[in-house]
């Protein structure tokens, strides 16, 4: 068993070794091959260790103990328990789809072998995030997978663009990091351990919202909120899309972001004892959620749609975990995880199709041309509307139940935030495959299905996200099939019972009014968009909020103005005048005193006999008057 | 006696004397170019304290001061034949005795 649970980390990173070092001088379709394996192998061994986990115990599996300074001892272990074999066999499951379907996508590329290499260390990172057994190991991870998404975003680093976007990402990333890191110290200077299972055994020693505790979870939360792109960390995320498009699957479906929803349902027991802290991440959530969905409205770039999907997605995960609903937050991820890597994998079938071409306005009419991405598309775009009986209607029903039980003015405005995915989801989907072919005579010849090996992934998540819900069907629909999830994640939880459910009234009541919203929205933009043809206007034509949107809501400006702009005008002053004037002053000045002192001295030494002798009389006469003035 | 009818001329004379001589030496050196004139004016200035030392020399009564005399004119005979020859080298190269062409010796 330990032998095995070593095994799934350490595949992954032989693959990347294998693919870095050789990987230049083997067969394209070897590098493909050994990678996939790397993963595949990998995702096997979760579902064995899944089938064959018996106890509600967690394993851990010591490797050896990392370093001991007097009490205080840190493990290098690894601890398999439901939450983290739920999040292995999405990492590696999505994972594995995600290689596969990189075999066709880079297939054209120089770097090829360097993209699977990256693609195994990201893989290996993010199995360090979720199978550590404390924070530390936890922490290798997390920066594991921001170096590696560093690499991937700026994998085509020749495009400048692309170079920033990737330091973009970094150093959010890093800021966040900082408070997670600041929260570990604050933990294991109060539990004298970063182990999870002791930190979860002393939580109870605290009181409800004590203030070491408010303030350790905050500290964490601001690492999840780089991670997982919550304002004000968010602004990388849409970046991001620089990198090719698998990787963007990759980070935003699977992997990468949904680190902070893991670290917050992780340290569950200590986040349950600062309800303070849960407030404040649900209205982070939610105003990331509404913010991002705004900006997604207006949005040209398929991709950079799906982004800012993807941040509002999170922002609702982050409304769940602040209403105390962990379960309810891990099945978004997970179906998320379905539906968005379908998604961001179908749009890029659509780009591999249109030859490069990512911009909406120029697609259209691609339904009969390509239909295996056109039909995976849809079920993934009415699956993130919340379209039943699709599995992304049940994980945001689940949250809208959880937040209407915990404040009705956020389940309002989370409703809301869901009506607004519901429009530029649909939005995208009208542009992209229905209407008329807007591009050019060139593309229209291009226009081709992507191959096999592109459109299986697709056809596998697309069943996925069809059958996703079975994980965690709604408790009404029978106490046998429903809430598989949350009976499985019970043990993972401290002190949580299952908490009430609403009456079924409610429920159908909140469902039914959900349901009339979508439908409401979708009727609205299929007017607009196919019937009535309605063309995206360019942004310098535009508007008011529809201006506001599609710059961004000025979010990048307003950083720039208020962080970017004065740092570097501070870095001036210091380059202008304390450098220049000060540092070199003193430099310089050093150098010409002795420059000073030489020439000086240089006088003394012309060649000219008479100043020899002048010099040396007067020299005399001086030493004349001195010791006549002594004696 | 020769140490008394010298003793009857105050010392001072003698200091003002060679006093003068040393300056008009070195304002000698000081001012001329001529290689040969500023040899000339180092041995007016060694003469001077040659007088100076002959006259102390005097007046205590001792030959010390005579022997030095002695020495510093062995001295300058040797320095003036070597000053000499260095000046008659300098000729022929130069054709000249002005000491300000001479630069060329700086380090």
């Amino acid at each position: 068993m330990e032998n095995i649970i070593y095994l799934i980390p350490i595949l992954p990173l032989l693959g990347f070794a294998i693919c870095g070092i050789f990987g230049s001088k083997l067969p394209k379709n070897i590098v493909g091959v050994i990678a996939n394996l790397m993963v595949w192998v990998p995702f096997f061994l979760s579902v064995y260790l899944f089938i064959n986990f018996t106890g509600p115990a967690p394993i851990k599996a010591e490797a050896f103990t990392w370093f001991a300074v007097d009490n205080f001892k840190v493990n290098f272990s690894f601890q398999i328990d439901q939450l983290s074999l739920v999040m292995m066999m999405i990492v590696t499951g999505i994972g594995s789809l995600i290689h596969l379907y990189s075999i066709g996508y880079m297939h054209d590329d120089k770097g090829f072998y360097k993209f699977f290499a990256y693609l195994n260390l990201f893989i290996f990172s993010m199995l360090l995030l979720i199978m550590g057994s404390n924070f530390l190991i936890l922490f290798i991870g997390w920066e594991g997978v921001g170096f590696c998404s560093y690499l991937l975003i700026g994998f085509w680093f020749k495009n400048k663009e692309y170079g920033y976007a990737a330091r973009k990402a970094f150093v959010m990333n890093r800021i966040g990091d900082l408070g997670l890191l600041i929260g570990i110290f604050m933990l294991a200077y109060y539990f004298g351990s970063v182990e999870f299972t002791d930190i979860a055994a002393k939580a109870g020693m605290f009181k409800s919202n004590d203030t070491v505790l408010i303030v350790a979870t905050l500290f964490l939360f601001i690492g999840a909120m780089g991670k997982s792109a919550q304002i004000p960390l968010y602004t990388w995320l849409p970046d991001a899309m620089a990198g090719p498009t698998p990787v963007s699957a990759l980070i935003h479906a699977a992997t990468m972001v949904t680190a902070g929803i893991y670290l917050v349902i992780r340290s569950n027991a200590i986040y349950s004892l600062a309800p303070f802290t849960l407030d404040f991440i649900m209205y982070i959530g939610l105003a990331t959620s509404i913010l991002a969905a705004f900006i997604g409205l207006r949005q040209n770039d398929i991709k950079k749609v799906l982004a800012y999907s993807t941040v509002s997605q999170l922002g609702l995960m982050f409304v769940a975990l602040g209403a105390g609903a962990y379960t309810t937050a891990l099945f978004h991820v997970t179906t998320h995880a379905f539906f968005k890597a379908l998604l961001f994998l179908g749009a890029g079938s659509v780009i591999h199709a249109m030859g490069g071409e990512q911009d909406m306005r120029y697609m259209g009419g691609l339904k009969k041309k390509i239909p295996v991405t056109y039909w995976t598309f849809l079920i993934a775009t009415l699956a993130i509307c919340g379209v039943p009986p699709l599995a992304g209607m049940f994980s945001k029903d689940e949250i809208l139940v959880a937040i209407w039980q915990k404040d009705k003015l956020v389940w309002g405005l989370t409703l809301f935030s869901a009506a607004l995915t519901c429009i530029y989801m649909f939005r995208l989907l009208f542009l992209t495959f229905f209407g008329d072919f807007r591009g050019t005579e060139e593309q229209k010849k291009h226009v081709h299905e992507s191959p096999s090996v592109m459109t299986i992934p697709l056809i596998i998540l697309a069943i996925l996200t069809v059958f996703g819900g079975a994980l965690n069907l709604p408790h009404y629909l029978g106490e046998n099939i429903s809430q598989k999830l949350a009976h499985w994640l019970q043990p993972i939880y401290v002190g949580i019972h299952a908490h009430e459910e609403p009456p079924f009234s409610t429920e159908m009541i909140l469902l039914a009014v959900t349901l009339l919203v979508i439908a409401l929205v979708a009727a609205l933009v299929y007017n607009k968009y196919v019937v009535k043809k309605a063309q995206p206007v360019i942004v310098e034509n535009m508007t008011g909020w529809e201006k506001a949107s599609a710059k961004a809501a000025y979010v990048n400006e307003l950083y720039n103005e208020v962080i970017v702009n004065p740092v570097l005008a501070l870095g001036r002053f210091f380059k202008n005048i304390v450098d220049k004037y000060i540092i070199n002053g003193i430099v310089e000045g050093t150098a010409r005193a002795v420059q000073g002192c030489g020439s000086l001295l240089r006088m003394v030494q012309n060649g000219n006999v008479e100043y020899y002798v002048l010099a040396m009389s007067l020299g005399i006469f001086i030493l004349l008057l001195v010791a006549g003035y002594l004696s | 006696m020769v140490n008394s009818l010298l003793q009857s001329i105050p010392i001072d004379y003698f200091i003002y004397l060679s006093t003068l001589l040393f300056c008009i030496g070195v304002t000698g050196v000081l001012v001329r170019r001529n290689a040969i004139i500023i040899l000339g004016c180092v041995e007016l200035m060694l003469n001077s304290v040659n007088l100076l030392l002959a006259a102390f020399s005097a007046y205590k009564g001792d030959a010390d001061g005579q022997i030095l005399v002695f020495f510093i004119m062995v001295v300058a005979a040797a320095e003036v034949a070597v000053g000499l020859a260095i000046i008659t080298m300098l000729y022929r190269n130069t054709r000249s005795v002005d000491v300000s062409l001479f630069n060329r010796l700086k380090g």
